[in-house]
C-alpha cells in the first residue's frame, strides 16, 4: 500500500495515465452498452485489429506519434465496416473476421519487414497487443488520450437520447425523422476514437473486453437502459482503479489486470441477476 | 395540395413486385384505412410511404411541407432483440425525440406529453417495468403511445389493434379518432374491416393490382367492398 501511495506521490505520469485510464474505462462502457445492443461488439474487435495494423505502418514510417496515422485509418475502416453490415448482401460478421485477422496480419509483416529504430519485434507486437505496463506510458500519450475521450464522453451526453432512440428501434427513429446514420456514423467514428487511445495502453487485443464486459454485466441486473449505462459505467471505473492499484502493487501489465477485474465483475453480477431472478 | 400522392408506384422488394399501379392521394385530415389479405404488401405500402424503403417505380410525394419528424409510426412488429433494458418511460419519451432538433435532452413538456400518452393508454402503473418483459398487448400499448408522442401531423399505424383487449381496441379507436378530429392525417392498416368503415373517410383495398381506393361511402357499394366485406362477416 505504502509502494502504491508513493508511485502516485513521486510519479506524476502515473497519476495522469491513472486518469487516462479512468477515462478510457468510462468511454467504453458507455458505447459499450450501445454496441453490444446494436450488435456491433464485433466492429470493435474487428477495428482493435485495424489499429495493430495501423500502428505498424506509422512504426515503419518512423512517426512518434503513431495516433497520426492510426486514428484516421480505423475511423474509416469504422465507417466502412458499418456500411458494410448495414448492406444486407454481405455477410457482415464474415466481413469483420476478414478485416480483423487481415489487419493483424499486415502489421506484424509490417513490423517484420520495416523494423525501424526499435530493438525488438516481438517485444513491440506484444506491447501493441496487450499494452504496456502504466510506468511505461509516456505523458503525450496521456494527454491525448483524455483529450479524446473526454471528447467522446462529451458527445455520448449530448446525443444520449438520440443514441439510446436508434438503439432501440432504428427503423422508428428513421422513420419520424431522427437522422439514424448520422448517429450510426457518429457511434462508428468514436468506437474508433476509443479503441485508437486505448491501444497503448490497454493493448488492441484486450480493448473489446473493456467494451463488452461492464454492459453484459450491468445487463445482468439492470432492467432499464438508463440504470444499464450507469451501471456499466461504474463498474467499469471500478475495474479500471482496482486493475491500476493491482498492477502497481504486483507489477502485472494494466490492461490484463483490469480485463481480469471486469471478467471478476461479470461473475459477480451473473451470480447476482440469478439470485435477483429466483427471489 | 395533397398532403401524400402517389402516382403509378410499384411496391416490391429487391426486382419482385408486390403491388403494381397504386395511384391514390391524400389531404390533410383524411382517415385512411387500408385493407387487404395478408402478404397483399401493406406493410410494404406504409414502409414504402415512410421512406424506410424506396418505390421500384412511380411518383410518391410529400406536399403540404410535410415533414418527417412531423410524422408518427407504429410498426407492425419490431426488430428491438430480446432483454433490451428499456422502461416503458424511455420507450414511450423517445417518441418525442423527433422534435427535439439538437437539444440533448427533453423538454418539461416532452415530458408531460409522454406522461399523458401513457395515461391515455393506461399504462402509466406499468411505465417503470422493463419494456421486454410485458404482454404482447401491453408492449403494443406502449408503442402506440410513443408513436402519438411523435405525431403532429401524420400518423401511419399498422395493425394497432392487434392483440389488445375489446375495451382497449374500442378506446384505441376513439383515440385515434380523436387525434384525426384535431386535425391529424391518419392512416392505418386493419384487418378489423367493421371498425374501418365506422371510423375512416377513405379505403384503400391493396392486392396484386389494387382493388379500390376512394371514400368509404363509395367503398361499400363497390364490387372489391362488398365482395371483402360479405368474407369479412362470414369469418368474423
Ligand atoms: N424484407 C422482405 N424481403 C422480401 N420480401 C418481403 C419482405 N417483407 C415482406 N415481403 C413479401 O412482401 C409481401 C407483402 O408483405 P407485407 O408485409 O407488406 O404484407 P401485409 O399486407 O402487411 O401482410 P399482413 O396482413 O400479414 O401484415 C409478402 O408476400 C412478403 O412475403
Ligand atoms: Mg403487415
Amino acid at each position: 500500500m505504502a509502494k502504491i501511495i508513493f508511485y502516485f506521490q513521486n510519479f506524476p505520469t502515473i497519476r495522469y495515465a491513472t486518469l487516462a485510464l479512468l477515462l478510457i474505462s468510462l468511454c467504453a462502457a458507455l458505447l459499450g452498452v450501445t454496441l453490444v445492443l446494436k450488435r456491433f461488439s464485433m466492429i470493435g474487435d474487428g477495428l482493435s485489429h485495424v489499429t495493430f495494423g495501423a500502428a505498424a505502418i506509422a512504426t515503419a514510417m518512423g512517426l512518434v506519434t503513431p495516433i497520426y496515422v492510426s486514428l484516421p485509418i480505423t475511423v474509416l475502416a469504422a465507417v466502412l465496416l458499418l456500411k458494410i453490415r448495414s448492406n444486407t448482401k454481405i455477410q457482415g460478421d464474415a466481413a469483420i473476421a476478414m478485416v480483423s485477422a487481415g489487419s493483424l496480419a499486415f502489421g506484424y509483416l509490417i513490423m517484420n519487414l520495416f523494423p525501424g529504430k526499435s530493438s525488438s519485434i516481438s517485444g513491440d507486437a506484444c506491447t501493441n497487443l496487450f499494452g504496456q505496463g502504466i510506468l511505461g506510458i509516456n505523458k503525450q500519450d496521456v494527454a491525448i488520450c483524455a483529450i479524446l475521450s473526454a471528447l467522446v464522453l462529451f458527445i455520448f451526453i449530448f446525443f444520449y437520447n438520440k443514441i439510446f432512440a436508434i438503439t432501440f428501434d432504428e427503423s422508428f427513429s428513421r422513420a419520424t425523422g431522427t437522422r439514424a446514420e448520422v448517429y450510426n456514423t457518429l457511434i462508428a467514428v468514436i468506437t474508433g476514437v476509443i479503441i485508437v487511445v486505448s491501444m497503448n495502453m490497454v493493448g488492441a487485443l484486450l480493448i473489446s473486453a473493456l467494451i463488452t464486459f461492464p454492459a453484459l454485466s450491468a445487463m445482468r441486473v439492470f432492467k432499464t437502459f438508463r440504470s444499464v449505462i450507469i451501471c456499466a459505467s461504474v463498474i467499469s471505473i471500478a475495474c479500471a482503479i482496482i486493475g491500476v492499484l493491482v498492477s502497481l502493487a504486483v507489477k502485472t501489465p494494466v490492461g490484463s489486470t483490469i480485463v481480469v477485474a471486469d471478467v471478476a465483475a461479470f461473475g459477480l453480477f451473473s451470480l447476482i441477476g440469478a439470485i435477483l431472478k429466483r427471489n | 395540395m395533397a398532403l401524400i400522392s402517389c402516382e403509378n408506384v410499384v411496391l416490391g422488394y429487391e426486382n419482385k413486385p408486390i403491388v403494381e399501379n397504386l395511384t391514390f392521394c391524400l389531404e390533410q385530415g383524411n382517415y385512411l384505412c387500408i385493407v387487404g389479405e395478408n402478404g397483399s404488401g401493406k406493410s410494404t405500402l406504409i414502409r414504402t410511404i415512410l421512406r424506410l424503403q424506396s418505390p421500384m417505380s412511380g411518383y410518391l410525394t410529400y406536399g403540404d411541407g410535410l415533414r418527417k419528424n412531423e410524422i408518427g409510426y407504429l410498426p407492425q412488429q419490431t426488430a428491438a432483440q430480446k432483454d433490451f433494458p428499456a422502461s416503458v418511460y424511455e420507450v414511450v419519451l423517445s417518441g418525442c425525440l423527433n422534435r427535439s432538433g439538437l437539444a440533448p435532452f427533453y423538454t418539461a413538456k416532452q415530458k408531460k406529453s409522454a406522461r399523458d400518452n401513457m395515461e391515455l393508454l393506461g399504462i402509466t402503473h406499468l411505465q417503470k417495468r422493463c419494456y421486454r418483459e410485458l404482454s404482447g398487448g401491453q408492449q403494443q400499448r406502449v408503442l402506440l403511445a410513443r408513436a402519438l408522442c411523435a405525431s403532429s401531423k401524420l400518423i401511419l399505424l399498422d395493425e394497432p389493434v392487434a392483440g389488445l383487449d375489446p375495451k382497449v381496441t374500442a378506446d384505441m379507436y376513439e383515440i385515434i379518432k380523436d387525434l384525426n378530429r384535431s386535425g391529424v392525417t391518419v392512416i392505418m392498416v386493419s384487418h378489423d374491416i367493421e371498425a374501418a368503415i365506422k371510423y375512416s373517410t377513405h379505403i384503400l383495398h391493396v392486392a396484386h393490382t389494387p382493388k379500390f381506393f376512394g371514400t368509404t361511402e363509395d367503398y361499400l357499394s363497390s364490387d372489391a367492398g362488398i365482395a371483402f366485406l360479405k368474407g369479412g362477416r362470414k369469418n368474423g
